[in-house]
């Protein structure tokens, strides 16, 4: 009782104490910060007749968030989906610290060390948002059935430290008072969050976030790039994909630009901000204008 | 992934209600006093129970145990199956099929997996049980209770051998292949010689013991000792399937059914654990099929039919798929209705569809809504994090009562 109190009681955790020592203890990410984490060489993606990714390459540093940007349709969403496993991609490599993904199964990629969100919410809606973030966490647990069938000490261990765990992560992304609510009665906002704090429980090397602040307005915007910055901060590296421009400016340290499944533009954001291909893709051809 | 909503049915269905009993279990004083107000009996109930001292849960439990294990003994007139049918006989039969139901709950309830021939697993028990007991039969023989594990045994090997060729599919697609599956056992039941189709096997073995009047203790036609081994074995089951529940195995069975992608996603190795759950289930059915066969003592291939089978859907659905309290009262219910009103036999079946009926109308999401626990030590989490919220929600209202006061 005592134990568990003080996980929710009246300590008020500063976020920026950061989460990876709870959540992550057993991090063990072999690049340096600073060299490539991810490396995508030449992706193509085809459905059908589609070409939906066209040769793109780019590389995700460790410690940095790399914004992912691009009209509607531009193929963000799908590079996520190659990377991540869901589609297979018709040719290229993606790499994890130099291994290679392509063919791995989804919930080998996610353990290890690529975890995502979803840009429409795909939580356990009947399970509580701390049971969501346990089935996170599990995926870094190695209970047998045999073991949680007849409950021998690893079971119960990690039953312990998940709960642990959990509630840390549920704090960290600000909805520890909502823990025993299920995930689908959750106001808009909390379960967005609350699909961040599953994420993480992977223990991933990268935190892929598909369109986090959709939906939001701008002040709730502005409290989702904080906690962007303090999970950058706490030793994760970041992709995100985003929509408003405004935004990715802010937080990112990097933006690769996607525009009709081909990489326009890869560059630091007031170099983005700047470039003219870039800027007719989200505006428009100056001639189109005239036309 | 349109595919995906393929084994929802079951849960989409369930919305209002299950909100109102979730409300009723897990929230504050006012929402659930709400959920009374709406007359939602089972609400109030679970919320009444959950605010009951773990000491006094226990206590009722042992109560309730008592009475279930009294129950052929007490034969209480009014729900009493007799003159029709032998009452601890009828027992024993709710007890299997409630056995049965906690089984498929793990494959619809749990995993989200409409299994419509689940009665193949049945069969398999009870046909390994009569092969390695009955007379009839030309393979070894070995003493009934040892029949039980390796029917149990074989189920699960049976259950994956189906498990992985057709767990690829979802839905409707699984749905069809498990409707096939519980008729070609049946089938090959029939035409496979050994297996000896509708003449079947005799004497099939008991467990030993006999009376002070020389008649064995496990007689055919004795349900009491029967009924006490499968009600124990069927409380062994159920800890062992709520330890289970509350495990990562749980957790990951309940994504795979909220949603497999995502589950997929999250690092849950969907398909291993859809066909554990399979491999479960289908232990669990062996095990029922062997008790079954053991104390009708005769197995022929009548009994397997697909009627039988959609009834123990039934049981889960009328029980509420997703509880193993609930899969319990909907596996004895529809075992008791049909046996209850023989007197009335031609209408036995009408009786069962309006029960089934007004069950659907009045408790769209079975009689018990699905609730699982999926963590081992989640009550005490969720207690201080309502603890903290009380004290905050607290906060406010005393500041307001300043400011009236003032």
């Amino acid at each position: 009782m005592s134990e568990s109190a003080e996980l929710t009681g009246p300590r008020t955790r500063i976020p920026s104490e950061g989460v990876a020592e709870t959540a992550a203890s057993e991090r063990d990410i072999g690049v340096k910060v600073g060299d490539n984490l991810v490396e995508v060489k030449n992706l193509t993606v085809k459905f059908g007749g589609l070409l939906a990714m066209d040769d793109v390459s780019f590389n995700i540093k460790r410690g940095e968030i790399l914004g992912l940007i691009g009209p509607n349709g531009a193929g963000k969403t799908t590079c996520f989906n190659a990377m991540t496993g869901v589609y297979k991609p018709t040719s290229g490599q993606v790499l994890l610290e130099g291994k290679l993904l392509n063919g791995m199964k989804q919930h080998k990629i996610t353990r290890a060390g690529l975890a995502r969100t979803f840009q429409n919410i795909r939580l356990f809606g009947e399970m509580t948002a701390l049971e969501n973030v346990v089935v996170g966490l599990d995926a870094r647990h190695k209970t047998s059935v045999v073991g949680a069938l007849l409950r021998l000490p690893r079971h119960i261990r990690e039953e312990k430290s998940a709960i642990e765990r959990g509630m840390a992560l549920l704090e960290f992304v600000g909805i520890a008072d909502q823990a025993a609510t299920l995930s689908r009665h959750l106001p808009y906002g909390s379960q967005r969050r609350l699909e961040i704090a599953r994420a993480l429980a992977t223990d991933p090397k990268v935190l892929c976030l598909d369109e986090p602040a959709a939906g939001f307005n701008p002040a709730e915007k502005e409290e989702l790039m904080q906690l962007i910055r303090i999970i950058r901060d706490d030793g994760y590296t970041v992709l995100l994909i985003e929509h408003d421009m405004k935004l990715v400016m802010g937080v990112t340290d990097r933006i690769v630009v996607l525009e009709f499944g081909k990489k326009i533009a890869d560059n630091i954001p007031s170099v983005i901000r700047e470039d003219p291909k870039v800027v007719s893709a989200y505006l428009g051809e100056p001639e189109d204008d005239f036309a | 992934m349109s595919m995906s909503d393929g084994p929802k049915p079951l849960h989409t269905a369930k919305s209002e209600q299950i909100d109102e009993d979730r409300e009723a279990v897990g929230t504050p004083p006012g929402s659930s006093s709400a959920a009374r107000r709406k007359g939602k009996l089972f609400g109030a109930w679970s919320d009444r129970w959950a605010a009951l001292p773990r000491q006094k849960q226990w206590l009722f439990l042992i109560v309730v145990v008592a009475l279930a294990y009294l129950l052929p003994v007490i034969n209480p007139p009014f729900i009493s199956t007799e003159p029709g049918n032998d009452f601890p006989l009828a027992c024993q039969l709710m007890a299997i099929y409630a056995l049965v139901a906690v089984g498929l709950n793990i494959v619809i309830g749990y995993a989200g997996l409409l299994d419509l021939g689940y009665i193949a697993f049945f069969a398999v028990g009870s046909y390994t049980a009569a092969m390695l007991t009955s007379p009839d039969s030309a393979f070894i023989k070995i003493p009934y209770l040892w029949t039980i594990p390796v029917a149990m045994a074989v189920t699960m090997f049976v259950g994956v051998l189906l498990g992985l060729p057709t767990l690829r599919l979802r839905g409707d697609y699984l749905a069809i292949v498990t409707l096939g599956f519980g008729e070609i056992v049946r089938i090959l039941a029939t035409i496979i010689p050994a297996m000896k189709g509708q003449v079947g096997f005799q004497n099939v073995g008991h467990p030993p013991g006999v009376g002070a009047d020389g008649i064995p203790i496990f007689a055919n036609s004795n349900g009491t000792p029967w009924y006490w081994l499968t009600l124990t074995i069927l409380i062994v089951i159920l800890f062992l399937v709520g330890n289970l529940e509350r495990s990562r195995v749980g957790r990951s069975w309940i994504a795979i059914r909220e949603d497999e992608d995502a589950a997929e996603t999250m690092g849950v190795p969907t398909f291993k654990y859809k066909v554990w759950a399979f491999a479960m289930g289908a232990g669990i059915g062996g095990l029922a099929g062997a008790l079954m066969g053991g104390q009708v003592g005769f197995v022929n291939n009548q009994k397997f039919d697909v009627v039988t089978s959609i009834l123990f859907v039934a049981a889960v659905v009328l029980g509420g798929a997703g509880n193993k309290v609930g899969a319990i009262i909907g596996g004895a219910l529809v075992a008791y209705i049909p046996l209850r009103f023989t007197a009335v036999a031609e209408y036995k079946f009408l009786i069962f569809g309006l029960a089934l009926c007004l069950i659907m109308i009045y408790r769209s999401h079975g009689l018990l809504a699905a609730r699982q626990q999926l963590l081992a030590y989640g009550q005490k989490a969720y207690a201080a994090v309502k603890k903290s919220n009380d004290a905050k929600n607290a906060q406010p209202a005393t500041n307001l009562g300043e400011e009236l006061s003032k």
